[in-house]
């Protein structure tokens, strides 16, 4: 293994990254959130414990999308007023990282972009289209969350967040889109849904009687 | 753990959670874990928060005690498409269409995996029901999803009237959304539409039998009552191949005529004109024709006589007679023709022209025997007498013809019925025949 090692600023525990381009993750003994900087890890705050939730993929899931294996390294649970959803973090064999949602068992893999002259918030409302990469996207839910607790090794620092608002898209032919309004500038993802089968899903959580 | 990772932090739970209603102390199971939002206590019908590790209660409604309980009860699993469910879920909804509500029921199907599924029940007709993952395009009065177009059927407003178990979704009663059918049977299409979402799903017409099957059901289901916005039709959907088959069998049957038609031996093979004068003094009226050839296989005879009376009849006794055997085909003919006008206008009656086909003649050397009658005080007629061999008979072509054109036009007709009795419940209904009640 190649992967980068440290050891936790809080309780000296080794922490392995599974990414080398993680710039967060947990520790999985304390808890800490850690957020690597050039030299070293600083520990910037403490999750609490991830409410029970019942999404089957758990760390270390592996499976297939387009002939790549993945493996799941971490995740971020959100919260909304009609429930929550899981976006986990995979990372792909060819080394890209991408987003594996389970919304309610709605499974769809998406890829973070670098699209810029995306729409504010304040902008976006429901039915309304916009196209990126000649694919027309029509806005299907405006969604205010917060941030439930993460675990694992995230690509970026988002320990801070607590309130954020999506726009979910939707296309005729299975597309989606996430427009995030987290920071300051909106960032898109463009994904598609996938099905649970197709996904050939390994390590998954087993459910008591199922 | 080959690379160290420290044993997961979040184990495994088990999957059912035995808690307690905070209104009246019942105990509450959740089926469903994390995936409950809302959650219903069965005995005092209060609507609790999943998510609030003290089941705060959200809503309370009034149950009538003739509330009908859930055909497939809460916790029944079955196999549905290969994969198991378990029903988790149940509520009573309604629209009102003219002031009549109708009523139906949605079960939540539930597999940790695979994650929710839905099953609707109207008046013994069921519906499998997942959520759509593309966006269907709407036109108009129709909605195209993964290149099928469906009719819009009907748009109306869905109250929630009855909610039993768990829910993924925050569900209270008495809540609407505007919901929108459209139909491709054997599946549906639907939107249901609140304030800040539009939901779309995608249902396909199943039969209660299979229902019972999949979740091994005791008895038997309730007979489908009336026909159903996506329910297949019994009768050939391909209305349109009928009446091409139907085509197709015709022009065969043309062939055929045709065929039959230049195969026979016809043409006239005697003609004759004679003068009837009434009051003849000598006693016998009757005359024999000269000696005519009918050739080729037994064949009919058409004897057609033209006779020029006005306001007058005449009555032909004819002996179809073959000189080499003897046998004779004995028939009587009369042509008649009248006319005038009365107060109603002019009338007629009648014709100057008369025509009869003598079947299976065969072949040999013939003459006609004729004896002629007439009125006694009427001048002279003249008639003439013409005989045909081989006449095309097309009597039986037009019993085939029809024999395929009745079940072509049975189906049809009951093909259209089928659709009338379906989209009679839409939005669209069809435009009403005569008196007949639809």
């Amino acid at each position: 293994m190649t992967q980068p090692v440290s050891n936790c600023p809080n309780c000296g525990a080794k922490i392995v990254f599974q990414w080398s381009s993680s710039v967060q993750t947990v520790c999985q003994y304390c808890k800490s959130i850690l957020v690597r900087t050039d030299v070293d890890l600083e520990k910037v705050g403490k999750v609490a414990d991830l409410p029970p939730d019942s999404s089957p993929i758990q760390l270390n899931t592996e499976g297939i999308y387009r002939n790549k294996a993945f493996v799941v390294i971490g995740r971020i649970l959100y919260e909304y007023d009609q429930g929550g959803w899981n976006e986990w973090h995979i990372v792909m064999n060819d080394g890209k990282s991408a987003w594996l949602s389970d919304a309610q068992n709605e499974y769809a893999i998406s890829f973070a972009t670098t699209t810029t002259g995306l729409p504010t918030a304040a902008q976006v409302q429901v039915g309304q289209q916009y196209t990126w990469n000649n694919q027309r996207y029509t806005v299907s839910v405006i969604t205010p969350a917060h941030y439930r607790g993460v675990e694992g090794e995230l690509p970026f620092p988002y320990w801070d967040k607590t309130q954020v608002t999506f726009a979910d898209l939707r296309s005729e032919t299975g597309k989606f889109a996430t427009l995030d309004f987290s920071d300051e500038q909106p960032a898109l993802y463009l994904g598609e849904f996938v099905e649970f089968d197709d996904l050939k899903l390994k390590n998954l959580r087993s459910f008591e009687g199922w | 753990m080959s690379t160290g990772t420290p044993p997961l932090t979040n184990p495994p739970k088990p999957q059912t959670r035995a808690l307690n209603c905070p209104q009246c102390g019942a105990a509450i199971v959740l089926r469903s874990l994390g995936h409950a939002e809302t959650v219903v206590c069965s005995s005092c019908h209060s609507i609790l928060d999943a998510k609030d590790p003290n089941l705060q209660v959200l809503q309370k409604f009034q149950v009538a005690t003739s509330e009908v309980p859930p055909l497939i009860p809460l916790g029944t699993r079955g196999k549905l498409r290969g994969t198991d469910y378990e029903v988790i879920g149940f509520q009573r909804r309604s629209i009102k269409v003219e002031g009549v509500r109708y009523d139906w029921h949605e079960y939540v199907l539930f597999n940790p995996y695979k994650g929710t599924r839905y099953l609707t029940e109207y008046c013994g007709h069921w519906n499998d029901i997942t959520v759509c993952k593309e966006l269907p395009s709407v036109g108009f009065a129709q909605a195209t999803y993964l290149g099928e177009t469906y009719k819009h059927f009907q748009t109306a407003d869905a109250n929630t009237n009855y909610v039993l178990g768990e829910f993924p979704w925050q569900v209270r009663v008495d809540e609407h959304a505007t919901a929108t059918d459209y139909v491709s049977p054997p599946r549906m299409l639907s939107s249901e539409k609140t304030a800040n979402e539009v939901t779309w799903s995608l249902g396909e017409y199943t039969y209660g039998t299979d229902i019972w099957k999949a979740f091994q059901l005791p008895g038997t289901p309730p007979e489908p009552v009336g026909v159903y916005e996506n329910q297949p039709s019994p009768v050939s959907d391909n209305v349109k191949g009928i009446w091409a088959a139907f085509l197709g069998f015709a022009f065969l049957l043309l062939i055929a005529m045709a065929a039959f038609d230049l195969t026979s031996s016809k043409g006239t093979v005697f003609d004759h004109s004679y003068v009837f004068q009434s009051g003849e003094p000598k006693g016998e009226a009757s005359f024999v024709t000269d000696i005519f050839d009918l050739a080729g296989r037994t064949a009919n005879v058409e004897i057609t006589t033209s006779a020029n009376v006005d306001n007058a009849w005449i009555y032909l006794n004819y002996a179809l007679i073959n000189q080499d055997t003897g046998q004779a085909w004995d028939f009587g003919r009369e042509v008649s023709y009248y006319y005038g006008r009365d107060s109603d206008g002019s009338w007629s009656e009648g014709s100057q022209k008369d025509s009869v086909i003598v079947p299976s003649v065969p072949a040999g050397h013939y003459y006609l025997r004729i004896e002629p009658e007439g009125d006694s005080k009427h001048p002279p007629i003249g008639y003439s007498v013409e005989v045909k061999r081989g006449v095309p008979v097309f009597g039986f072509f037009g019993i085939a013809f029809l024999a395929l054109l009745i079940p072509a036009i049975v189906i049809t007709w009951r093909y259209i019925s089928f659709e009338r009795a379906r989209w009679s419940e839409s939005d669209h209904p069809p435009v009403k025949i005569g008196n007949s009640e639809d």
